[in-house]
């Protein structure tokens, strides 16, 4: 009996929180039918929105597994002294506030900031241009991936790694060869949460990007635009487009471990 | 490959402390040495060390007359094996095997046929044929340890380094492996360093023994010297159970402090000193008296086992059992100690 109050409570839960704003999404956007909804994406504004989106993703997301890996080999493989620091510094862009970590850029970068008239100078835009858009998504996804391979690589431990050195396997032989295989489920999955979270980023992205559609407008931004200037269709047909590809990025989390485990048929 | 040790000392990571204090220790090409001792004993720091897993503040270290200083030269030369055997877990045992020839650079690798016909005759060799494709998770812990072995002697090493390769079996399979790992050191014509805390393993399978306490070499002999000669009462304790009698060296006899224990002639100076002896050493004089009763706790190996019962304490004696003859012994006027070590300040003084 309780088990089965659970189960109805976590499903009504499932239901209210996640799976109807979704479908309200949904709803919204075709409440004209497909036709119209997929007009609405042949917007040049809209497009423009969707490359940027994807581009700073692509950036973010590789910024941050080269990051992550690194930092992730450095804190599991040695002692060092600020290594707790620096563990607990990496968690940093989880705690603060995105419109806090976007205000930082434009402090530094900004007209006003403290680097932003040199660079301007320079002929380097950062702030309102898309290095700021860049520098600002790269930030708030920069825990994951270490997040993800720290314990895994923790519980791993130095010996196999010893034993490839032995064998006569070089710093990037042992990498490839055997750390990151090792940890590639956890690899695997940071690099997915670091997508979804680098599509979706609104807050820090929305502080430096000054809003200029067709060139510092990502996908979220865009949705927001579209919204306050009462473009329903638009805007939810872009939401749902946006909320279709962060499912697809939580979808393939699950791929790979479900392909690894068929991939070892019992005898 | 022979390997010489000179002087090496090794310090606990920022402190004072010595890990591995002056240790100089030659193992001869083809020798099978076993490292034993207690477990903080510095075993296994100095079998990382001869690996070159970790450096030495202080001290020589050489292989066949070369001091390999980096890890890249000692590839391939030396064969490891974990103690908690360190299998990649995302590759097959084949793939596991033949790491150490995947790794060569294009030149020097040989080519694929090549590997997999290596990759076979080990299998071959570690009596593991049909393993080839499974993953190390679904291995029992003897067919690990025997993967774990392969994969060390897939470059062909003539050094073999073993640090608890036993530790995690069962006893049936330990003594099995045990036993497989020697003729293998004899067919391969291997030099091989073993570290164990176990002292009958080491008797057993070794050569000679090195037995290291507090980071330094107590005794380094071959196991008859071993049993017959301990250096200090710590290496005799250590290689098995062992009696103490307190006592005194008076006018050339030693003369025990507790009643009933025989006093024996011995040349050593006069003074305090411990006679140690094994249980089977004892021996009872003048059965049938009462002065020190026995009692029986059932038989192994051809012993019988009694615990004789002194003024303080029960003293471990086994008596050889004559054949067919079940007369368990009740009691005895003396205990005859004569076949004791006799130390002073914990080393040998006779």
């Amino acid at each position: 009996m309780m088990r089965r109050g659970l189960w109805v409570a976590a499903w009504a839960l499932i239901i209210l929180v996640l799976i109807m704003p979704l479908a309200v999404v949904l709803a919204e956007a075709l409440k004209n039918g497909f036709g119209p909804a997929l007009e609405t994406l042949k917007d040049p504004d809209g497009i423009a929105a969707l490359w940027l989106t994807v581009e700073v993703t692509t950036i973010a997301v590789i910024a941050n597994t080269l990051f992550g890996i690194a930092a992730a080999w450095l804190l599991t493989k040695y002692r060092f002294p600020g290594r707790t620091s620096l563990l607990v510094l990496v968690e940093l862009p989880l705690s603060i506030s995105p419109v806090v970590s976007g205000l930082v850029w434009l402090l530094l970068f900004g007209a006003q900031g403290w680097w932003g008239p040199a660079l301007e100078e320079a002929g380097i835009h950062i702030a309102f241009a898309i290095p700021g858009i860049i520098l600002a998504t790269v930030f708030v996804t920069l825990p994951y991936v270490v997040r993800t391979l720290v314990p895994l690589m923790e519980q791993q431990g130095r010996d196999t790694e010893e034993a490839a050195a032995l064998a006569g396997a070089g710093f990037w032989q042992i990498l490839w060869r055997v750390t990151l295989p090792g940890a590639r489920i956890a690899l695997v999955s940071g690099i997915l949460l670091t997508t979804a979270r680098a599509m979706g980023e609104f807050g820090a992205v929305s502080v430096v990007s000054g809003h200029i559609p067709g060139l510092t407008e990502t996908m979220p931004l865009h949705i927001e635009s579209l919204y306050n200037g009462y473009q329903t269709v638009a805007a939810f047909t872009m939401a749902a487009l946006l909320a279709c590809m962060a499912l697809a990025t939580v979808l393939l989390r699950y791929a790979p471990a479900f392909l690894w485990r068929s991939r070892e048929v019992p005898k | 490959m022979s390997v010489h040790v000179e002087n090496l000392t090794r310090y606990a990571p920022a402190s004072q402390r010595k890990l591995l204090d002056d240790i100089t220790l030659t193992f001869p090409t083809g020798a099978f040495v076993a490292l034993v001792g207690p477990s903080g004993a510095g075993k296994t720091t100095l079998l990382r060390a001869i690996a070159g897993l970790d450096q030495c503040e202080e001290g020589t270290l050489t292989l066949n007359g070369n001091s390999l200083k980096t890890l890249q030269d000692r590839a391939g030369k030396i064969g490891f094996v974990f103690q908690n055997y360190a299998l990649f877990p995302h590759m097959t045992v084949a793939r596991n095997i033949s790491f150490g020839l995947d790794v060569l650079p294009r030149g020097k690798r040989p080519s694929p046929t090549e590997i997999a016909n290596r990759v076979k005759e080990l299998l071959e060799l570690m009596q593991i044929p049909a393993l080839a494709e499974a993953y190390p998770a679904r291995l029992s812990g003897g067919q690990r340890q025997r993967v774990a072995l392969a994969r060390a002697l897939a470059t062909g090493p003539t050094l073999l380094l073993l640090d608890e390769p036993f530790g995690a079996l069962d006893p049936i399979v330990r003594r099995t492996i045990r036993t497989w790992l020697r003729t293998l050191h004899d067919q391969l014509g291997l030099t091989t360093i073993l570290v164990t805390h176990d002292q009958e393993e080491a008797l057993e399978v070794a050569d000679r023994i090195v037995v290291m306490q507090n980071g330094r070499v107590v005794q380094d002999a071959s196991p008859t010297d071993l049993d017959e000669k301990p250096q200090t009462s710590f290496v005799m304790e250590f290689l098995g159970e062992a009696v103490t009698f307190k006592g005194q060296v008076k006018n050339g006899y030693f003369v025990p402090d507790e009643a009933h224990v025989a006093s024996f002639p011995t040349h050593i100076s006069e003074g305090r000193a411990d006679a140690m002896i094994r249980p089977f050493e004892i021996m009872l004089q003048d059965e049938g008296e009462a002065a020190v009763p026995l009692a029986t706790h059932g038989k192994s190996n051809g012993y019988r086992h009694y615990s004789a019962t002194l003024a303080g304490r029960a003293v471990p004696v086994f008596v050889p059992e004559t054949s067919g003859g079940a007369h368990i012994k009740t009691g005895c006027a003396h205990l005859n100690i004569q076949n004791a070590r006799i130390f002073r300040n914990g080393t040998r003084a006779n």
